[in-house]
C-alpha cells in the first residue's frame, strides 16, 4: 500500500519533470519560434501603452501574452520641419514617426483607428506585424470623424513598420504616415540600460531645403525621388542639441530604428560607435560586430551597444550628403568619466607638410614641360594648375572658405606682396594670418610645382578676380626660390 | 420660365436672410461634352450632357433656412439611418450655428440623405460622380486642364491645407464655367459616390479591377491628375450615405430643359 503510494508519487513527480523538459525543448529560450503562436492562450486584457519618438514604452519583460487594446488618433496637422520651414504633416497620434507600439508574441491586439473629425481625408493602416491580407489595410479604411476597430494576433517576433496605404499610398507615407511595432519574444528581449526609437523619413517640399514658410509636398520630386529632407523622426535636429538623445558611460544602448521612406533606403552608422548586435531588418538574424547598417524603405533594424567612452556620437545616414545637407544627423551625448585607454583624445598637435600632391614622377627620362610664350599663354596655362592644384581649398572663384582658407579674390594679403605671395606656394605656410580684414589659422602645405608652374598659376591668379595684374615669371619664382 | 422666376425669388430671400449679395443667378450652364475619368466607367471616355450647377457650394445659411421649413433634417429630428452621430454635430441647437461658424461658409457635417433632399426642395438634385468631375477639370482658362501640371499641384496642395471648410465660399477662382471652389474648399456629395469601389486597400484595387487601373492610365495626363483624382476617389470610397463629416459639402445640379 504504502510503497505502491510511493511508487505513484515518484511516477507523478517524474512525469511532470518530463513534461518541463519537453516544454524546455520545444521552446528555446528568448526566442519562442518552435512554439506554435497561435496556440498561446492570452491571460487578462491591458491597455497599450504608446509614446511619441525617441521614446518607448516599458518592456514586455515576462509577462503572459495579453489582450491587448490600440487606440491611435490619426492627426492632420502643421508643424516645423526646420527653423522658418513649416509643413502639413498626417501623423499616427501626432507625432511622426507615430506611435510606438510595444507588444509580445501571442499578444491579440484590438486595434481602433480614429481618424480626427477635421482631417481632410480617408486613412487606414497596414501594420508589417498583421499577418492577414493588406497588413490590416483592407479592415481599417477610416473617413473623417469616424473610428474602426480590428483585432489580430501578434505571430512572429521582431520589429515591424507600420504605415497607412490609403490612395494615393506614396502621398500618405511622404507626408508622414509611419511608425514602428515591436513584437517581443517570450520573456522579451534582453533587458539593456536605456532604448531609443528612431526612424528616418524623405520629404518632398515645393520649396528647396530650407525654403521658409508652410512648404506643400512636390509631387513631382517625389516620384523623381528628388528628397528636399532627409530626417530622423520628422524634422531637421529632432534629436541635436537640447534634444539630443543621452547616456552615461558602460551604459547599453537600443535603437530600435525604422525607415518610412517614402523611396530612400538607409545607411545606418553611429559616428565612433560600433554595434555590438543588430537585429539584421529587424528579425531574428543577429549580426555582431557592425560599423553600418542597412534600412529598407518599409523596414527596421533593432541596434545595440556599449557607450564605453563620454563625448558626442553622431547618428548619420551614411549616405552622408543626407546627414550635412538634407538633416539625416541625431546624436547621443554620453556623459562620464573618461577612459584613455580606450580613446585618448587629442595628445599632440603638430603640423604635417607631406611632398604635397601635385606632381609624382618616377625617376627616368623627364619630359619636356611647356613653356608660356606670353601673358594670356601664361594665364590659360596657370587656369589648369589652379583647377589641378589650387581650387579644391581657394575655391573656384578664388573665393575661399570662410574661418579656412582665406580668399585670393580681390586679396589685399595676395596683392601687397608678390615675393611674400612666390614663397608661400614654394615653402607652405602656417600660423595666423589677416586677410580682407578676416583672421585665418589653418595650414597650406608646401607645393611640388616647378617654377614655369608656379609663375603661370600665380599670373593666373593675378589677372583674375580683381587682382592687380602681376605677371610673375619663371626667373622671379627661382630668384625667391634660392634665396631663401 | 416659372422656374426661373422661383429661382430669383429664392435668391432674394436668401440675400435677405443672410445679408449674402452673391448676385443674381445661383446657376450657371455647363455645357455638355466628354471626357476620360480616372475611373467609374467601363469605357474610357465618358458622355455629359448638359446641365446647370450651383455656382457656389450651398452654405450654412442657406441650409439653415432649409432646416426652419423642414423640421424633420433638424439635428434632433433627423433619423440615425439617414444621418451619422456627427450629423450638424458643430451646431449650437436645431436652428442655431455654432460659435464661430459662418453662415457664409459651406454647409458640412451633412449626410448625402440630407444634401439629396435638400436639392430636392430646390427642385434640383446632386450632381453625378461625372458631372461633378467634368467641372472640376477646368481651370480658369480651360475646360480641361487634366495636362496641366501647375493646376493639379494647386489642387493637391488644396487637399493637404487644414481647415479650408471655415472659409466662406465663392473664395476660389471661378473656373473656365464660372463656377467656384470646386477644389480648396470642401469636399462635395455627389448623387453616385459610391459607385465606384474601393476597399481602402488601395494597392488592392490596382491590381484587382485593372479596368480602373487602365482608364487611369488611359488619361495619358501628368501623374499629378491621377493623385487628385485618386484622393477624391478614396474619400469617396471611405463614406456611407449616413456619414456626416466636418471637410464634407455639397452643391446641386439640374438637368436643362430642352
Amino acid at each position: 500500500m504504502k510503497i505502491a503510494e510511493t511508487i505513484k508519487r515518484v511516477l507523478g513527480v517524474s512525469s511532470i519533470v518530463l513534461m518541463l523538459a519537453l516544454a524546455a525543448c520545444s521552446s528555446p529560450e528568448g526566442q519562442g519560434q518552435h512554439v506554435d503562436s497561435k496556440e498561446i492562450y492570452t491571460n487578462g486584457t491591458m491597455k497599450a501603452e504608446l509614446t511619441s519618438p525617441p521614446f518607448v514604452p516599458a518592456p514586455v519583460g515576462d509577462r503572459d501574452a495579453k489582450q491587448l487594446t490600440v487606440d491611435m488618433e490619426i492627426l492632420e496637422e502643421v508643424g516645423e520641419m526646420t527653423d522658418g520651414v513649416q509643413y502639413v504633416y498626417w501623423t499616427f497620434g501626432g507625432s511622426v514617426p507615430g506611435s510606438f507600439i510595444r507588444t509580445r508574441v501571442g499578444d491579440e491586439i484590438e486595434f481602433t483607428l480614429k481618424n480626427h473629425p477635421d482631417n481632410k481625408l480617408p486613412h487606414n493602416i497596414d501594420l508589417h506585424a498583421v499577418t492577414g491580407p493588406g497588413g490590416g489595410a483592407t479592415s481599417s479604411f477610416v473617413a473623417p470623424g469616424h473610428q474602426i476597430t480590428f483585432s489580430f494576433k501578434a505571430l512572429n517576433p521582431g520589429l515591424y513598420v507600420y504605415h497607412c496605404a490609403t490612395a494615393p499610398v506614396g502621398m500618405h507615407i511622404a507626408n508622414g504616415m509611419y511608425g514602428l511595432i515591436l513584437v517581443e519574444p517570450e520573456g522579451g528581449l534582453p533587458p539593456v540600460d536605456r532604448e531609443y526609437y528612431i526612424m528616418q523619413g524623405d520629404f518632398y517640399t515645393k520649396g528647396k531645403y530650407g525654403a521658409p514658410g508652410l512648404q506643400p509636398f512636390d509631387m513631382n520630386k517625389a516620384i523623381a525621388e528628388a528628397a528636399d529632407y532627409v530626417v530622423f523622426n520628422g524634422k531637421v535636429g529632432s534629436m541635436t542639441g537640447d534634444n539630443a538623445l543621452t547616456a552615461n558611460v558602460g551604459e547599453t544602448i537600443r535603437l530600435f530604428v525604422g525607415n518610412g521612406g517614402p523611396n530612400l533606403v538607409s545607411s545606418f552608422h553611429v559616428i565612433g560607435e560600433i554595434f555590438d548586435r543588430v537585429n539584421v531588418e529587424g528579425g531574428s538574424l543577429i549580426n555582431e560586430n557592425v560599423q553600418t547598417t542597412l534600412i529598407p524603405s518599409g523596414g527596421a533594424a533593432i541596434v545595440e551597444f556599449k557607450v564605453d567612452v563620454p563625448g558626442t556620437f553622431i547618428i548619420v545616414d551614411h549616405s552622408i550628403f543626407r546627414a550635412f545637407n538634407k538633416g539625416a544627423l541625431a546624436m547621443l551625448k554620453v556623459t562620464g568619466p573618461e577612459d584613455k585607454r580606450l580613446y585618448s583624445g587629442k595628445e599632440q598637435e603638430g603640423i604635417y607638410l607631406p611632398e604635397g600632391g601635385t606632381i609624382q614622377t618616377m625617376p627616368g627620362e623627364v619630359p619636356v614641360a611647356p613653356e608660356a610664350s606670353s601673358v594670356e599663354d601664361r594665364i590659360e596655362m596657370g587656369r589648369r594648375v589652379y583647377a589641378q592644384t589650387c581650387l579644391a581649398c581657394h575655391q573656384p572663384e578664388g573665393q575661399g572658405l570662410a574661418n579656412a582658407f582665406p580668399p585670393l579674390a580681390g586679396s589685399d594679403y595676395l596683392n601687397a606682396d608678390v615675393e611674400r605671395a612666390i614663397k608661400i606656394v614654394i615653402f607652405g605656410k602656417t600660423g595666423e594670418m589677416t586677410v580682407n580684414g578676416a583672421t585665418y589659422n589653418s595650414v597650406m602645405t608646401a607645393q611640388t610645382l616647378t617654377d614655369e608652374e608656379i609663375a603661370n598659376v600665380m599670373t593666373f591668379v593675378y589677372n583674375s578676380w580683381a587682382n592687380n595684374k602681376t605677371e610673375v615669371t619663371p626667373a622671379l619664382v627661382a630668384k625667391v626660390r634660392s634665396s631663401h | 420660365m416659372m422656374r426661373r422666376t422661383s429661382t430669383i425669388l429664392l435668391g432674394l430671400v436668401l440675400m435677405a436672410s443672410t445679408g449674402l449679395g452673391q448676385g443674381s443667378p445661383t446657376m450657371t450652364v455647363i455645357q455638355g461634352g466628354a471626357f476620360v475619368p480616372l475611373y467609374g466607367s467601363d469605357s474610357a471616355e465618358v458622355a455629359v450632357a448638359e446641365f446647370e450647377l450651383d455656382i457656389y457650394p450651398v452654405t450654412n445659411a442657406e441650409f439653415l433656412a432649409f432646416l426652419s421649413e423642414n423640421p424633420k433634417w433638424q439635428r434632433s429630428q433627423a433619423l440615425r439611418l439617414f444621418a451619422d452621430g456627427n450629423y450638424l454635430a458643430q451646431w449650437a441647437g436645431d436652428a442655431e450655428l455654432g460659435t464661430g461658424m459662418d453662415p457664409a461658409a459651406p454647409i458640412t457635417s451633412i449626410s448625402w440623405f440630407a444634401a439629396k433632399a435638400y436639392c430636392a426642395c430646390e427642385d434640383k438634385r446632386l450632381p453625378t460622380m461625372d458631372e461633378w468631375e467634368y467641372v472640376a477639370m477646368a481651370s480658369p482658362t480651360a475646360a480641361n486642364a487634366q495636362a496641366d501640371s501647375v493646376f493639379n499641384q494647386w489642387i493637391i496642395e488644396g487637399y493637404e491645407t487644414p481647415n479650408t471648410a471655415r472659409k466662406k465660399v465663392g473664395g476660389n477662382f471661378a473656373n473656365f464655367w464660372g463656377i467656384h471652389d470646386m477644389h480648396g474648399l470642401v469636399w462635395e456629395w455627389t448623387s453616385d459616390f459610391n459607385s465606384v469601389l474601393i476597399s481602402g486597400e488601395s494597392r488592392k484595387d490596382n491590381d484587382l479591377d485593372t479596368s480602373l487601373f487602365c482608364a487611369a492610365g488611359a488619361v495619358g495626363a501628368s501623374d499629378l491628375m491621377n493623385y487628385a483624382a485618386f484622393m477624391r476617389y478614396a474619400f469617396r470610397g471611405s463614406i456611407k450615405a449616413n456619414f456626416s463629416v466636418r471637410t464634407l459639402g455639397f452643391r446641386c445640379a439640374r438637368n436643362v430643359e430642352k
